[in-house]
């Protein structure tokens, strides 16, 4: 009897309950000959039903409770009759790499779907490593949901290309269409929207984030039918062109059940009132610009309306916000969990006084112009934290002055012992203060420390960083996403291939001496699923040591590394099950392997693969 | 001998002109008669092969190769500047860094400062009082090598500044001026071997693609809002001035950009065109309108009714018939722009019809 341990502690019960009963049912010795006469139960249907009491209906309904997809996974894999009760009550799609798998096999396997995820380029793609053009287009994926799940109705996309064609076929091929989100995909345009908001009549979501597409005005917005009143999430921050603040303020008014509203810069303040009347349920937030000359009322207005919204826990967008207009925030930020400042150059006295106000925030999003100033006055005001994000106003500036330093994430950590996720970019760290950060909050589980200039060493010591990333995975055993930065020796891979046990995702740049760093971490890391690596010094030993751990893993990304073109063949060539695909930089070496993505694949190569993708 | 001064706003064509005037004026400095149309310091004709290499040098996320191949540009000192620390640098990529920051201060390309160059507007002072060039020349002896810049080209598709470019030319023409006859085309050409027998150093710090890890929403947003803060600030930064245009009875906004106007009349006739179907009152190509047409059309728009006007909020915050002021200044204080009901507008015509009338009776 296999066991399987499940994640889900609401089907855990249930699920103790069924499998303790189905144990004892085996032992039984009058069912014991049937079982042994057939070494697999899965072989013999007969063998099956005997030793389980329970008809379908009933493992399929404490199946359905289940939701994680990992916990399905799990499920599917104990014999024949749980995957098949598995694959019938699945409604939830989430496919991490869709070219892991093809729109035929999920077809087959999974009848009745409601919900998809898809998620496609790989991650490096966000900083313009990938050539366009590349794929991931979800177009085949349509065509046969619309086949063989007419009935879809949420569907969401990563780093995906899809077409205005493909928006409006998914708009007018699934009648009850609800939810739509896109994350950093590419392209479609706003003509694109529209069909969405023209057919969709009940969509319930529609969150545009941070694609790149055309915006060819803001007319999608007035194509919501008047009848339209089911919209719970519009999310449209990103879009750069005004839409008609009449269309919007109606569709507001009328969908009671919005809960959030994120619109983009062309919301005026006073025009994010008179929406803000309209809808006090909201629980996230995002404003237009904040910087508009207000008559004194308009400004109490404003304020009035803030205060009205009990039930806000999430805040953005604040586009150019300055201390004139933050305060009109703070009877709202006693709710605010979270705080996304990342878009409002706000200084270190501003950001101060705003989280004075906001005692119970679990994540802020700051750009780095708060100072290490900023950063304090968050660690003394905001015990609960959990995750910070520090982003580079000035990326490209090289002055020292700017920006933070190794003493803002200190005075966080002294502050939040609650700390597990930080997102930190910053000119400067040193060992040592990595080391006191993670003895304050040992509880990281997502550890993202991006020194600006690489190979950037210790500032003090002007030794390698190595020591720092050690400290990290020495002391946060619940590490599951690294990235590191600065100048790093082998020494930190071996850190990390010998203590980061729970380690998931790690992104290496400009980092490492030889292939053994990267051996330590194929070698120690047994829960690696995503390796992304770029100018590094990797080579073909390093990328063959990985050769039986790839089909454990989603994928492996190495660009600007010292792969070959053989190593990668001989990689294809052994192992079957894995797509090894290649793209060349222009002028490079013949021999070279300029961008190397290996990921594990049921579908075999790919079939839309451009000239520039070499699949091997 | 005073060199040409180029006005603003030249085209490449006439500067280009210019410039090989006073090249063969100069002709006696000039020790070698090389073929200057190769040097091109003006980024003029080969302008688009070096900027083709210098997008797809970026293009490369290998930055050793990509910066060896930086290292051999060629770049365009601001006249004035000294950088005697140029031949002991192992790149040479440490040139006019400073004007560059200066000039373009949104341009990405920044690497670290060094050597006391001039700032742009001392140099820009120094050619209007006309002192410069002795001390140009003087100035220049020690330079071993000119060096174009050609992040500075006008032609090229990165987005600059509309007026910055002229003065840029200004100056960069100025200093081609200077420049050649002191500069071998040898000086160059070995300049150009050397650097690609170095290894591309760290102190460089170009850009390399895609670092810092930094979505392509974030970068965009933050530089457009550093654009921004830099016109409130009031800096003639030469960026688009974008206003919000509406339109009464209109179902949504439009945007233009006062910068691409160069009179009322250009502005009225574009927004005619965007918001087709009304018109807007014809003012004086010249800017300031005819205190006769000023009134009689106003007068019009009175009597027809169903006419529009044109109006804007200045930085003040209040609401003002457009036309009054000349173009220069309304683009300086003009936020949003506002194309009323003629019947709204009654407030503003007759206040001015009056003080027309009551000039007229004064006069």
């Amino acid at each position: 009897m296999q066991v399987v341990w499940l994640s889900s502690s609401l089907a855990l019960r249930d699920l103790q309950a069924f499998i303790l009963h189905s144990c004892s049912m085996q032992m039984d010795p009058k069912l014991k000959k049937t079982k042994d006469s057939s070494s697999n139960s899965a072989n013999s249907p007969d063998s099956t039903h005997s030793s389980f009491p329970f008809p379908d209906e009933v493992l399929e309904r404490v199946l359905s409770l289940l939701h994680s997809h990992k916990d399905r996974s799990s499920v599917s894999l104990v014999c024949k009759d749980w995957y098949n009760a598995e694959r019938w009550t699945r409604t939830k799609l989430f496919i991490g790499n869709c070219y892991s798998v093809s729109p035929e096999i999920v077809a087959r396997r999974f009848p009745r779907i409601k919900s998809v995820t898809l998620k496609g380029k790989p991650r490096f793609s966000d900083f313009n490593l990938v050539p366009q053009y590349w794929g991931a287009d979800v177009h085949s994926w349509l065509v046969m949901f619309a086949k063989v799940y007419p009935f879809l109705e949420e569907l969401r996309l990563k780093r995906m290309t899809l077409s205005d064609e493909s928006l409006k076929f998914l708009a007018t091929s699934f009648p009850g269409f609800k939810a739509l989100s896109l994350l950093s995909c590419d392209g479609f345009s706003t003509d694109g929207l529209k069909a969405i908001a023209t057919h969709c009549k009940n969509l319930t979501e529609l969150d545009i984030q941070e694609n790149g597409i055309d915006d060819f005005g803001g007319g999608w917005l007035s194509s919501f039918s008047e009848n339209c009143s089911s919209l719970e999430v519009l999310n449209f921050a990103s879009l750069s062109s005004d839409v008609s603040f009449d269309a919007l303020e109606k569709l507001v008014r009328r969908c009671k059940s919005l809960r959030i509203l994120k619109v983009n810069k062309s919301i005026s303040l006073d025009q994010l009132q008179q929406l803000l009347v309209h809808a006090p349920q909201l629980i996230e937030l995002g404003t237009g610009s904040f910087q508009q000359e207000l008559t004194p009322w308009q400004y109490e207005d404003l304020e009035t309306a803030f205060s009205n919204c009990k039930n806000l826990q999430a805040l953005s967008g604040l586009w150019e916000a300055t201390s004139l207009h933050l305060p009109v925030l703070y009877a709202a930020c006693a709710s605010l969990t979270f705080l996304n400042l990342s878009y409002a150059a706000l200084q270190s006295g501003e950001l101060a006084k705003l989280v004075a106000h906001s005692p119970n925030l679990r994540r802020l999003w700051v750009l780095d112009t708060v100072g290490d100033k900023g950063l304090e006055a968050v660690g003394s005001s905001c015990p609960l934290l959990e995750e910070l994000r520090v982003f580079p106003a000035d990326p490209y500036e090289l002055d020292l002055h700017h920006g933070v330093t190794e003493a803002g994430f200190l005075a966080v950590s002294h502050g939040c012992r609650k700390l597990h996720y930080v997102l930190y970019f910053c000119r400067q760290m040193t060992n040592a203060a990595v080391a006191t950060i993670v003895l304050n909050c040992p509880d990281f589980t997502h550890f993202r420390l991006c020194i600006m200039n690489p190979g950037e060493p210790d500032y003090l010591t002007n030794e390698p960083m190595d020591e720092a990333f050690g400290a990290v995975v020495k002391t946060c055993t619940n590490l599951r996403r690294l990235a590191v930065s600065g100048l790093l020796t082998d020494l930190t891979f071996k850190y990390i291939g010998k203590y980061a046990k729970n380690l998931e995702t790690l992104s290496v740049a400009f980092a490492g001496s030889s292939d053994r760093g990267m051996q330590c971490v194929l070698q120690g890391c047994p829960k690696l699923r995503k390796l992304e690596i770029r100018d590094s010094p990797f080579g073909n030993a390093a990328l063959l040591s990985g050769v039986e751990k790839y089909e454990t893993m989603r994928s492996l990304w190495m660009s600007a590394c010292n792969v070959t073109m053989s190593a990668c063949r001989l990689l294809a060539k052994d192992m079957p099950r894995l797509n090894v695909e290649v793209m060349r930089d222009e002028g490079s070496d013949d021999r070279q392997a300029d961008k190397v993505y290996v990921y594990r694949s049921v579908a075999g190569p790919r079939r839309d693969a451009p000239p520039f993708v070499l699949s091997l | 001998m005073s060199p040409p001064l180029l006005g603003v706003g030249e085209d490449e064509g006439h500067s280009n002109a210019m410039l090989l005037a006073s090249l063969a004026s100069l002709e006696r400095m000039c020790k070698n008669g090389s073929d200057l149309k190769e040097q091109n310091y003006m980024g003029l004709s080969d302008c688009s092969s070096v900027d083709s290499s210098n997008i797809s040098i970026t293009s490369k996320d290998n930055s050793g190769r990509g910066l060896n191949l930086k290292a051999t540009e060629l770049r365009l000192g601001i006249p004035g500047s000294r950088s005697p620390e140029r031949n002991s640098e192992p790149c040479p990529l440490n040139s006019v860094k400073l004007d560059e920051k200066l000039l373009f201060p949104l341009c990405p390309m920044k690497t670290v400062v060094t050597g006391n160059k001039r700032g742009f507007s001392d140099a820009m002072d120094g050619y209007t009082e006309g002192k410069d060039i002795s001390t140009l020349e003087v100035n220049l002896t020690p330079l071993p090598r000119p060096s174009v810049n050609p992040n500075v080209k006008v032609g090229s598709a990165k987005e600059k500044p509309a007026t910055q470019p002229a003065k840029m030319k200004e100056a960069m023409s100025q200093n081609a001026v200077e420049e050649i006859p002191h500069n071998k085309s040898e000086n160059i050409l070995n300049h150009v071997n050397r650097a690609n027998n170095e290894k591309s150093a760290p102190a460089t710090k170009a850009q390399v693609v895609g670092w810092p890890p930094i979505r392509q929403f974030r970068k965009s947003t933050l530089a457009s809002a550093s654009k921004n803060t830099e016109e409130v600030d009031g800096k003639t930064s030469g960026t688009a001035l974008f206003v919000k245009v509406s339109m009464d009875g209109a179902p949504y906004l439009r945007k233009v950009d006062l910068k691409t106007y160069s009179a009322y009349q250009e502005l009225s006739s574009s927004l005619e065109k965007k918001f087709s179907g009304f018109t807007i009152n014809q003012y004086a190509s010249h800017g300031a309108p005819s205190k006769e047409m000023l009134v009689e059309s106003k007068l019009n728009n009175l009597l027809r009714g169903s006419e529009y006007v044109l109006t804007y909020e200045d930085k003040d915050g209040d609401w003002m018939l457009v036309g009054d002021v000349p173009w220069e200044m309304f683009i300086n204080t003009c936020k949003r722009l506002r194309i009323m009901k003629s019947s709204d507008a009654i407030g503003l015509a007759p206040r001015a019809v009056e003080k027309m009338s009551r000039q007229k009776i004064a006069t």
